[in-house]
Parts: structure tokens; sequence; C-alpha cells
């Protein structure tokens, strides 16, 4: 039957277990590994010297970092294009068919220290109830460069060599029955006026990272710094069609898994029909110019009057200057009349009495915050580090003497992967 | 209400006890008064003492009226 | 066992209301009015050794002696928690206990806490330097109030670690402190949307900047040329309240015309506020609104005339939104009518 819009099916193969093995498959629920394609596949780039390849599950005394992203595996069953379009796969449109994931399993890349702001990631202890990646079955990937390679293109190595390992492992997936499908459906605009006509239009506006190395969002294999705000279907982020290329700090760094997951779609996909018509995704960077900023909020609250909607939820990424953005989106919009909540974190200092955003603004009267990410933390040390431990006093949210003789961290809760999203996927929150 | 009137554009003058409240409500031009229940008078002097007092305190009133004020500010005499 | 010293006003000791204001500190065993039910809550915890009784309206008008002598009680007690209120909405109370509490604070070193209504002075003036308990507002409130402040209170005299305002009950201080909600952020937002959208009330996580401060206005050029308005929150309205001014939580303002009166009466005029003994103002309202002087004043050619309306409304636990929504409406009527400068007088 003809579809307009796009229908997406999402199939999830539970993965509870992760294990090394001659041959790679998914049995039982548990991702068996094969180790040396693994690294072939990271080696393929000459840029590493060398890889290794661990695994890190749930409550297991390990500590990850630093980290660079974090992927799911998914693979497309059935519908035109593949996951990661623009990236690894061609640039066919996505976001329609069926999909399999492996839920439960995730990539991890990590290596020798590129910028400011990798991560950590612990699989248990105090510093695992801060980041979702530590109830995932995790494949990670240990990825040395070559001497003298420069950032940008260890960034981009380091990138790719995630988001392949992630197709090898949904690759084992595309033959198998899912054991739960969830199907999301986005009408168009027309189709979905005439379907839902009593009830409120919502947008989403998710906001990108896009300030340059270790800042880059990519949409369809194009750098968000070079987009101008613009529409795309929710079921196309389910396919990747966004993928991370930062961690702007870690714990409010959007991981390419978060994008594949992300929870305002899915929440908002949760409402779809009942209390609220989802009618799509407004997708808005957020560059260092002023006159981009301009450009791209004007775009956004353009973009949403001309949807007709009556309400908006708009996500941040990272802090700072970004919150500018944020406030100019909200202001723009409210002045169209449709009505904002934000999500955002907090930079309110140690103590918490900072003012928590850069910017502000009367308008945004109804904010959903992620926590102050200045929080200070203690990591108690664990029995296996996978990456490198040395870099906790110099990545963001770490200082110097953060890492005690005794392997503790003592840091801000900025260094926790995905600790502080501001797309609203944890439940930490602050008053 | 200090700042409703003000928002309309007309100086206001807020004669009050507790100051404190006063600066909290955000009045720019503050003129304390004598007590809760008689801002304005004193039970415990004669009629004509009271009126000298009050006499004294509305022209203060009148006196930050007539006064250009950037911020918040308390006319204690 | 824990000692805590308890302060409350004249209304809560069953001394008496208004007309007992002005009694002085004075120093009680045990536990006094809703210190039995702070006690009931303590269980074997702690107990309430003593109660400080004091008169709003002394404490409010004698600020620096109360204190002095208060401190001086309290510290002979040497007690590990000192608790002042609840006050609820009442204004002088809730400045008082904030006051007191902020002193025990500051010059004893023991740990404190107070309670009261969101929109009574006191909070705004004390939430950011001590914790707050955010109350009901009015003494109904009485139960719920002791629920969430004796358990905090217990926290503090024990030197635990106090959670998130949302969690412990008290109002937000301006230290962000970070907890794990029940819901992710994403469906948090999605609710706080629907909310938005269907204009329900809903609470923002994050409350932005506070930034209603109004610019003041010029200075009046030539005030003997001037047309001076006199409004008052004190309530004052011609003798029988003819039209029925709530003498709390007003749902109305007055507008009376006094062209041609010289002087308010107590034959002529009254106060209908409930809030503070009406006595001295009902003997002579020019007490709280002087037009008695601005008519001697017009006389003198000091003022340009007085504009013959004064608006009145009753500041006793109005809402903060009733009482901005009636000024914000005569002040239009104010600037048609030519006035060039208000005097508002506050009770």
């Amino acid at each position: 039957m003809e579809v307009n819009g796009l229908k997406l099916e999402l199939g999830y193969i539970f993965i509870k277990d992760i294990q090394f093995a001659e041959k790679s498959k998914v049995e039982n629920g548990t991702l068996y590994v094969n180790k040396e394609e693994v690294k072939a596949i990271i080696l393929e780039d000459q840029n590493f010297k060398s890889a290794d390849v661990e695994l890190a599950k749930p409550g297991e005394s390990v500590r990850i970092m630093p980290v660079k992203d974090v992927i799911e595996p998914r693979v497309k069953v059935e519908g035109p294009g593949g996951i990661f379009p623009g990236m690894v796969s061609k640039v066919e449109t996505v976001g329609s068919g069926k999909t399999n994931v492996l839920k439960g399993a995730a990539v991890i890349t990590t290596g020798k220290i590129v910028g400011f702001q990798e991560g950590i990631i612990d699989m248990t202890g105090p510093g695992a109830e801060y980041t979702p990646f530590s109830q995932t079955n995790n494949l990670v990937l240990v990825c040395e460069p070559i001497e003298s390679l420069k950032q940008h293109e260890h960034e981009k190595a380091l990138r790719f060599a995630g988001y392949k390992v992630a197709m090898y492992l949904g690759e084992l997936a595309k033959n198998m029955t899912p054991d739960q499908v969830d199907t999301f459906e986005t009408p168009t605009l027309v189709e979905g006026i005439k379907m839902y006509p009593e009830l409120p239009r919502v947008a989403y506006v998710c906001m990108l990272q896009s300030q340059g190395l270790m800042h880059d969002t990519y949409v369809y294999g194009v750098d968000a710094k070079q987009t101008i705000s613009t529409l795309i279907y929710p079921t196309e982020m389910m396919d990747g069609a966004i993928v991370s290329g930062n961690c702007v700090s870690a714990c409010d760094k959007n991981t390419t898994y978060h994008h594949l997951n992300n929870p305002v779609v899915h929440d908002l996909f949760a409402e779809h029909g009942k209390t609220l018509n989802f009618v799509g995704v407004i997708i808005t960077n957020e560059n260092v110019y002023l006159a981009d900023k301009e450009r791209s909020s004007n775009w956004s609250a353009k973009l949403a009057e001309y949807l007709g909607v009556d309400g908006v939820i708009v996500s941040e990424e990272g802090f700072g200057n970004p919150d500018t953005d944020l406030i100019m989106n909200c202001k723009k919009i409210e002045n169209k009349g449709i009505k904002t909540v934000l999500i955002t974190d907090e930079y309110a200092g140690r103590d918490g009495t900072s003012q928590s955003l850069a910017d502000a603004d009367v308008r945004a009267n109804a904010v959903v915050t992620g926590g102050n990410a200045n929080e200070v933390i203690e990591l108690p040390p664990m029995d296996k580090i996978i990456g490198h431990v040395e870099v906790a006093d110099v990545i963001a949210g770490g200082f110097d003497g953060s890492l005690h003789a005794d392997g503790s961290i003592t840091a801000e809760l900025q260094v926790i992967t995905g600790a502080t999203n501001e797309m609203g996927f944890n439940k930490l929150s602050a008053r | 209400m200090v700042k409703e009137i003000e928002r309309a554009g007309i100086p206001v003058v807020h004669m009050c006890t507790i100051v404190p409240i006063s600066l909290t409500v955000g009045a720019n031009r503050i003129v304390p008064t004598i007590a809760i229940p008689h801002p304005l008078g004193n039970p415990s002097l004669t009629l004509e003492e009271e009126r000298d007092i009050r006499r004294n305190l509305v022209g203060r009133a009148l006196r930050a009226l007539e006064t250009e004020v950037t911020e918040q500010t308390v006319f204690e005499k | 066992m824990l000692k805590v010293v308890h302060y409350i006003n004249q209304f809560f000791a069953n001394v008496g209301g208004e007309e007992m204001a002005h009694i002085p500190a004075e120093l009680r065993e045990g536990n006094v009015g809703p210190g039995l039910a702070f006690q009931q809550a303590f269980g074997d915890e702690a107990q309430i050794v003593a109660t400080i009784v004091c008169g709003d309206s002394y404490f409010n008008e004698n600020m620096e002696e109360a204190q002095k002598t208060i401190i001086n009680m309290v510290k002979e007690l040497q007690p590990d928690l000192f608790i002042a209120g609840p006050a609820f909405n009442a204004g002088r109370y809730g400045v008082a206990c904030g006051t007191i509490a902020k002193a025990v604070k500051d010059q004893l070193n023991i740990p404190v806490l107070t309670g009261m209504y969101k929109e009574n002075p006191g909070a705004d003036m004390f939430k950011t330097s001590l914790y707050v308990v955010s109350t009901k507002n009015s003494a109904a409130g009485m139960r719920d109030a002791v629920k969430k402040m004796a358990p905090l209170a217990l926290k503090l005299a024990k030197g635990e670690k106090i959670g998130a305002s949302s969690e412990e009950g008290y109002m937000p201080n301006g230290i962000r402190k970070n907890f794990f909600d029940t819901e992710r952020g994403s469906k948090r937002a999605v609710k706080m949307l629907l909310s938005k959208l269907a204009d329900k009330e809903f609470e923002t996580e994050f409350p932005m900047p506070d930034f209603d401060r109004v610019a003041p206005n010029p200075a009046v050029k030539d005030i003997t040329k001037a047309k001076i308005a006199l409004v008052t929150s004190g309530g004052i309205v011609p003798k029988g309240n003819p039209d029925h001014i709530e003498s709390s939580s007003a749902s109305k303002y007055g507008k009376y015309d006094i062209d041609g009166v010289m002087d308010l009466t107590e034959a002529t005029y009254e106060t209908a506020h409930g809030g503070y003994d009406p006595v001295y103002a009902n003997l002579d309202p020019d007490r709280v609104l002087p037009v008695d002087i601005l008519r001697e004043f017009e006389k003198q050619g000091k003022i340009g005339s007085l504009h013959r309306y004064f608006y009145t409304t009753v500041g006793n636990g109005t809402a903060v939104k009733s009482a901005k929504a009636f000024a914000a409406k005569f002040a239009q009527e104010l600037k048609a009518d030519g006035v060039d400068a208000v005097i508002l007088t506050s009770t």
C-alpha cells in the first residue's frame, strides 16, 4: 500500500551478553564477536598503526576513557538506503521500510587523546549511574594513530572506524526475526492535518553542534556547519542520517547512539495521535558566527511557523555560546505565537550558585534541565582501564590532580559520557 | 503595585515601614515610615505633633519624586 | 536527644491577634502552639526545650533590640536547631522569622529552618540565605508544613547532606543541586509542553534569572505644578466599606472621590485591612492616607493639585498577581487623568 510520508518498523533483537568467539553471530541474546575481523576493519584505514578490541559489560569494574563516540549496531532489512547514509552508506533517503537493531549492544571508540573533551564511562560504581552506557554490552575499540597524524584526520579516522564496526555488527542481525517491533510513521503535512484535526501540532527543533574539530555533526554526510535549518523525518534519524563527530564536553555530547535513539523523537511518537500531532523535526545548527546564529534561528522560527505548529520542544547540544542559539530559537519561535519547551543542561559552578546558562530571556519560561555539569563526583578506582587513564587531568571537567595515585578520579560530571544529555535521555535533573 | 505604576510611566514613591520588602518588590523611590499600623502618624504624640511628622514625611516623598534616581533609592531624610 | 528552640508570634502562641502584636519577646518552657505538632513529628529524635514568643509589630519595629534579646535567649539554651514559624502568608511574621533565623545562624552558628508561603515578602528576602520551606498560604496548611519542615529540620540538626529543593521541600535558593527524577528529561519536556499548550500550570525546572525590575521614571520637573495621586495598600475605604473590599486576599480595589475632602476622619473613613491593628487607622485615616497634609500643600502651592480619586486595596495576603492586575488597570486611568506622580503608602 502506498504510504505517504515515511513509515519505519524498528525490530529489536535484545542483546544480554557479549563475548569473543571464532565466528561472529547473534545467538540466544548473546553477541559473539570475532576479534580479528573487527581489528582488520579498523586497520583498513592506514592512519591507524595498531588496534585492539575489548569487552566492557554492565557491572564489571571497568573504566573506559577517553571515549570518543558510542554507536548502536543497526542494519537496513527492507527499504531504500543503508545505515549512516552519506557517511558509510550511499546518500539514498532512509527512514522507511524495516531496520533491525542490536538493542543492548554498543560500539565505543577510544584511543590516544585528540582534544580536550573525550569522556569516561564506568561500568560500575557511582559513575555508572550517570551514563546510559554502563547498561550496554560494549565492544570497545582502542585505536592508536600513526605518528604525527593531524588532529582532523585522526578524528575522522576514529569516527569512521566506529561506524564501520557498528555496520559489521549490524549485518549480523539482518536476517533475524526481531524480539519486538515498534512502528513509527510520519504522514505528510497535508495527510497529518486530515488525520488529527483536533490535536495540538508539535514539532521538534533539534539543535546540532557545529563548531569545528571535535564539535561537529553530520547530516547525510554534510558538515552541519554548512547547513541551513531544514526539515527531516524523525525516522531518518533512526537510520543514522545524523551522526556525531563531536564530544563537546562528554556530558552533553550527543553520541551517534543518542542520535539513533533520540528520546524526544520517541517520547513525541508515544503521544502522537493521542495527545498531540507530532508533525516533524526541524534541525538547526550552532555555528560560531553571530550572523550564522541569527540566520539559523530565523530559519527555524520560519519553518516552525510554516509547519503551522502550536508548540515545539527545542533540544540544545553543548553549552556556552550555543546558549545564545538556544535563546534565539526560543525568542523567535515564541514571537511567532508558538509555545516552546527547552531542554538544556547547566554550568552552575561547583557550588551550584553561578548563572546556569550564558544567555537568558523571560520567554524561556518552560525549561527541562539535564543537571549541573559542574557538580563534582568522586570516581573510585576500577580494576581495569580500557584506554588511557592519565588523560583524566586534561579532559574537560578534569583538573590538575583529578587523577589520584590510587586510580580514583575527582572530577566534574562533565567528564562522564552522556551525563547531562540535553535530548533528555536521562532522569538526571536539578533544582 | 508600585512596579505597575512605574511601568505605566508615572514616577511613584513608596512610603512604607518595612523597607526591605519595598526593595524586594522593586520600588525605585522609597521613604521609610513610622510603624505598620500608622505609617504616617504616631498616636503617642499630640495631633499637632503627628501632623508635623506627617508633613515631614510627605515632604520627603515629594522631594523623592523630584529627585532623579538610576536605581532603587531609600530617602532617609 | 537533639535540643530545639522554636520561635513563634503572638497569634500562634494564643496570646492574641493584632491587638497583641506589640508584645516583646518572652521565653516559654517546652513547646507552645504549633510546637506540639513539631514535637510529635520529631518523636524521640529531638525535643523542643523552649519557645520564644514575640509580637510581629514589636519585632519589626524594634529589630535590633528584639534580635539582641532573642539571640541571648537562644545562646543560653545552646540548642542543636532553631526553627521559626511557619509564617504562611503573614508578611511581618515571615520577615521576623527570616530575620531572627538568619541572625541565629550567623551569630550562633546553629542550623536554622523556617517556612512560609512563596509570596510572603520574607520568602524572597531570605530564601537564598537560609532554607525556607514552602508552605500553603494559611494556617490550614499547618499539617502539611510540619510534614515538610520536621524531616528537613532533623537533617539539618544532624548535619546530614541536603538534597535538591524539590526533593527536600525548601524554596529554590539559587543553589542548583542535581537529583534523579522519576522520568527522563524528554518525557518531562513532552508533559511540560502539553501543559503549556493547554494553558495549564506547569513548573519550569530552571527559572530564568528574575528580570522584573522597572526602570525609575524621570523625576517630576516642577512639583509645584504637579498633579499628585494617592494610592494605598493599607485598605483605607469610605466608612462602612461600601464595596466590601476583603480584609485579606482582596479580590478587588476601590476608587474613591475625595473632591472637596480636606481631611479623613473617623466618621467618614476607616480601614478594611485585617492584617494590622486597625485602631489607629480608624481613629485618623490620615495616618495611612495623608490627605490632610496634601490638601495643606495644595493650598500652599507646594504641589499643583491632589488628584480627586484615590485608589485602595488591602495588601494582606493578596496574591501578587492580583495586586499587579489591579495596579496595571488603574495605572492607565491615572495616566489618562493626567496624574504626574503617585504616592503609594503601605502598612
